[in-house]
């Protein structure tokens, strides 16, 4: 085990590099450097940059050395003194913007993830053991429907619904009190009570491929010899279920985290813009239309990071719950 | 006796059948897949000619038109002396003043009649850039009274039209990405699966890598990177590139997989040992066993990236106006004011809904007709 999760974390510290330097690629992209458009945006509100700032700032990102070392001056800059540069259009340093952003797109993630499989769990059994009932052909056919809606279109329906039909405003994580207070046990109640809308919204995608994942590796566990066994011993049949085939069905479950998270964290974005939440999306968004790259690589670079440390996550667990893996 | 005989027959018809044939057969049995087929075809077919399926010229503004309701068809024309026969129309909406709040209003106006002709004459659109006509599947009888199936938007164009017009756009997107992303994934995977070792070592981690990311924050940075000012068809293929770049990993990993499976294969062996060269025995003994599986998979792959091109032009980081797509047209429904006024905007959504599940179906029958094991 210890082997295992040695390797495993070895293995991160490519991929934690690779996905900086494409983090720092898509910063470089963009035509110009970020000095230029730092001037072309104070220019436009008829403020002047002398020669002395520019150089400064220049130097400061080295933006005049070659692309190998300007990655090396970004990275390290975050690695040791957590700083991921400058934000021109909030002229503030982006790490002051960014963490609670992605702090609290973690929190909309998880209890997403939570929500999905609390969903897909009991259905996926569900219509594994009532094989072609009606309940089941529903929630076939539902589960099609899930992954055929794009998640934004989920949002403006709901929204709709809501604020025509309810005469309720969806949208925000926070009522207009909390907005701007700090934390509190109120807010995070708050928080709680807002949260639910996105929660459903983003597991919808995410319960129809989960429910079908399910309903397969019940279905083959189902007619093996054991629970003939189990059933032959007069167990109870949710007892059989829940004691045998349920724990070999689930198995599979835990490695789809990897690839469920993802999915969930693009569809958080674009949900998160939609109901215009105050997550990473939106600021991401807003970032990359007017080219505040430093601001836009750092939320590229934690967003990827997270997913990286889902799949880490997930293997570990999947390594705890299953010894042939571990032994490979 | 007869059946004996019938099943004789039909045993035989099994053993000579060719692998499509076989794969059609079992593909047929498959309900929801042949409706996803059925609807899968008109789509395409409505994709290449869809000026013949629009009523009026998508990208024309009315400003009298704004926000104009959909218009219910009546199919039964009755007349005032009972007799009735077919003969579809509709009523034409007219402007008028809210007495109390003073806003203008569409109110149908039950006086009036507009026929709803088939193959009737409308605006001039050209086929497949090869001839020009003006024919087209509905066409109002009356050119000074355009109809609007779907209501209009914000700018008085018919949404009818622009879904049509943006069908062409949003299903090739797919075809033309997953062609993109196949050719990479085929190359890749085909390497991978085909040689092993150290290249399929690393081209596997890549893949693990790639499908570890998040797609849409790196697509919308890619995106964002583009010039807005690139001329349209530049732009659809820099998006379905870009789309490409994370998709082809998915596709990779499936070939190798057939690879590696049937590497070991007693033909493949034989081929070898017959002295065919690598491309005969990649191209004429491995690819035909794999051509059904790979297809399956294309067909799947089609919905995520139809998907993937709405979502990123309705943030507005993919095709702009006035290129006509689907996620283009949902821009219009973003704010809630719009689609307060006008629900009808939704109704490009409804058309990717259907598209993608109809796909999913047919891939998932084709999947399974792929599978010469299951029964």
């Amino acid at each position: 085990m210890l082997r295992f999760l040695v390797i495993r974390l070895v293995w991160m510290i490519p991929s934690l590099f690779a996905v900086s330097f494409l983090a720092f690629v898509l910063i470089q992209l963009p035509p110009g450097d970020y000095v230029t458009t730092y001037i072309a945006t104070l220019a436009a509100s008829n403020e002047v940059v002398d020669q002395n700032t520019a150089a400064d700032l220049r130097n400061r990102f080295g933006l005049d050395q070659p692309l190998l070392i300007q990655y090396a001056k970004w990275i390290s800059g975050i690695l040791i003194a957590g700083d991921f540069g400058l934000s021109f259009e909030w002229q503030q340093p982006v790490s002051e913007l960014i963490w609670e952003r992605m702090a609290l797109t973690l929190v909309l993630t998880v209890s997403t993830l939570i929500a999905t499989w609390a969903i897909a769990l009991p259905i996926g059994v569900y219509s594994a053991v009532k094989k072609y009932s009606v309940g089941d052909y529903i929630f076939t056919f539902f589960s099609f429907l899930g992954l055929a809606i794009p998640s934004f279109l989920l949002a403006l329906v709901l929204m709709y619904v809501a604020a025509v039909q309810l005469g309720q405003e969806v949208g925000g994580l926070f009522s207009q009190d909390y907005v701007n207070a700090p934390w509190s046990f109120g807010k995070v109640l708050d928080l709680i009570s807002h949260l639910w809308i996105p929660v459903i919204i983003l597991a919808v995608s995410g319960t129809a491929s989960l429910i079908r994942v399910m309903r397969a590796n019940m279905l083959d566990e189902l007619n093996k010899p054991y629970v003939t066994t189990a059933r032959a011993k007069g167990l109870s049949e949710f007892r059989l279920l829940v004691k045998y085939p349920l724990r070999v069905a689930l198995n599979p479950f835990i490695s789809t985290i990897a690839w469920l998270l993802p999915n969930l964290v693009s569809g958080s974005i674009i949900v998160a813009i939609v109901l215009s939440l105050p997550t990473a999306g939106p600021m991401l968004l807003q970032s990359l239309m007017s080219q505040d790259m430093y601001l836009a690589g750092a939320f590229v670079l934690l967003i990827c990071a997270l997913t990286l440390v889902g799949a880490l996550v997930s293997d570990i667990l999947l390594a705890l719950a299953d010894p042939r893996i571990r032994l490979e | 006796m007869t059946d004996l005989v019938a099943g004789s027959i039909d045993a035989k018809r099994v053993a000579v059948a060719s692998q499509w044939q076989l794969m059609w057969w079992a593909f047929r049995r498959h309900h929801l897949a042949m409706l996803g087929l059925v609807v899968v075809v008109i789509l395409y077919v409505i994709a290449a000619v869809p000026g013949f399926f629009a009523i009026n010229d998508p990208s024309r503004q009315n400003a009298r038109a704004a926000f104009h309701p959909p218009q219910q068809v009546h199919w039964i024309d009755t007349a005032e002396d009972g007799s009735w026969r077919f003969s579809p129309y509709l009523h034409p909406y007219r402007l008028v003043r809210n007495p109390q709040t003073l806003a203008a209003e569409y109110q149908e106006d039950r006086t009036r009649k507009v026929g709803l002709t088939l193959f009737g004459r409308g605006y001039t659109y050209s086929v497949l850039g090869l001839f020009e006509t003006d024919i087209h599947l509905f066409a109002s009888s009356d050119p000074r009274q355009p109809l609007y199936l779907l209501g209009a938007d914000r700018l008085g164009r018919c949404v009818w039209s622009r879904i049509m017009q943006g069908a062409q756009i949003s299903l090739s997107v797919g075809l033309v990405g997953v062609i993109l992303s196949l050719s990479i994934g085929v190359v890749l995977g085909g390497v991978s699966g085909y040689y092993g070792g150290k290249a399929d070592f690393v081209i596997q981690r890549v893949i693990e890598f790639i499908l570890s990311l998040p797609t849409i924050p790196i697509w919308l940075a890619l995106a964002a990177a583009l010039p807005q000012d690139w001329p349209a068809v530049t732009q659809y293929f820099m998006i379905t590139l870009i789309l490409s770049l994370t998709g082809w990993a998915q596709l990779a990993r499936v070939v190798r997989g057939r690879f590696l499976s049937l590497r070991t294969e007693e033909f493949v062996t034989a081929a070898r040992l017959d002295g065919a060269s690598e491309a005969r025995i990649i191209f004429r003994h491995m690819l035909p066993s794999f051509m059904s599986h790979i297809i399956a998979s294309i067909t799947l792959a089609i919905p995520a990236m139809i998907l993937a091109e709405t979502s990123l032009s309705f943030l507005g980081l993919g095709l702009q106006p006035p290129t006509i797509s689907w996620g283009v047209l949902l821009r219009e429904a973003q704010n809630i004011r719009s689609i307060a006024t006008a629900p009808w905007l939704f109704a490009p959504g409804v058309a990717v809904v259907v598209a993608v599940m109809a796909l999913n179906f047919l891939g998932d029958g084709l999947r399974d007709a792929a599978d010469p094991y299951n029964k």
